[in-house]
């Protein structure tokens, strides 16, 4: 029950940096933010419910919050070689 | 308030009061060592829960990996390493409004869909690697095999977005 009060609080701190940052990196901190934030509720869910399958979930959801930051990283990469800056104000153009 | 109660409330505060740093402060770096904090908080929450497995991968992932990935990014697009004014951005208003909606609406579910929901915490030993193990190999091995493609797929995807020739 607390688990859930803290996952629900950190859930929207980073929902409220990927609004209010401007650093495309940081935006990035804050998505990982989130996905922990349900990672807690997913193994406290798992520790109320006395089985083992929101655990396999949250480690599922770690792998691919990983492959996401690479992938993330490397788009932040391209971007940055383009445009010389990593601010998400100046990737605002959809194309290349 | 019981001796796991203590606990929680202190990894609680470090956790949050890391997360809201990561938001706030004006170094670049900092967040990022910060972020190092609230997650390892978060690896102790995940033990009291009883879910070790899933806390050493927290640690060995987030903590090893993830954060150090971003470092380099960090450095790679040569950010200010010092204090820099303008890492926010404008929508600090409509952040607010999110804010407040967000915790709210998540807030009054979990507590009014879970009020009654306990936690025992005599089962030792459920969130060990052998029956965690036991579960991914035998339930849930077709997710864990498309998770295999998908890691595989991240990595192609990355190489051939870092290429300088596109």
């Amino acid at each position: 029950m607390n688990y859930l009060i803290l996952s629900a609080i950190l859930f929207t701190i980073g929902a409220v940096g990927v609004l209010v940052r401007r650093n495309a990196i940081v935006v990035f901190m804050c998505v990982e933010l989130m996905l922990n934030a349900t990672n807690l509720a997913f193994v406290s869910f798992s520790h109320q419910h006395g089985n083992l399958d929101g655990q396999i979930i949250a480690f599922f959801v770690m792998v691919v919050a990983a492959a996401e930051v690479v992938v993330g990283l490397a788009i932040i990469m391209a971007i940055f070689r383009s445009r010389r800056s990593s601010s998400v104000d100046d990737a605002n153009l959809l194309k290349y | 308030m019981t001796t796991l109660d203590v606990v929680f409330v202190l990894l609680g505060v470090v956790a949050v009061g890391a997360a809201v740093l990561v938001v706030t402060t004006r170094q670049l770096v900092h967040a990022a060592l910060w972020l190092v904090v609230s997650f390892g908080a978060l690896a102790g929450g995940y033990l009291m829960l009883t879910a070790e497995f899933v806390a050493w991968v927290q640690v060995l992932i987030y903590v090893g990996a993830v954060v150090v990935l971003l470092l380099f990014g960090i450095m790679l697009t040569r950010a200010p390493i010092g204090r820099s004014a303008d890492l926010d951005s404008g929508n600090r208003w409509a952040a607010l409004a999110v804010a407040l909606a967000t915790a709210g609406v998540l807030v009054t579910v979990l507590v009014r869909g879970f009020r009654t929901a306990y936690a025992p915490l005599d089962v030792a030993g459920q969130g060990a690697a052998k029956p965690l193990g036991e579960s991914v190999f035998r339930i849930w091995v077709l997710p864990f095999e498309v998770l295999s493609v998908l890691l595989l797929a991240a990595l192609v995807g990355a190489i051939v977005l870092s290429r300088r020739e596109i």
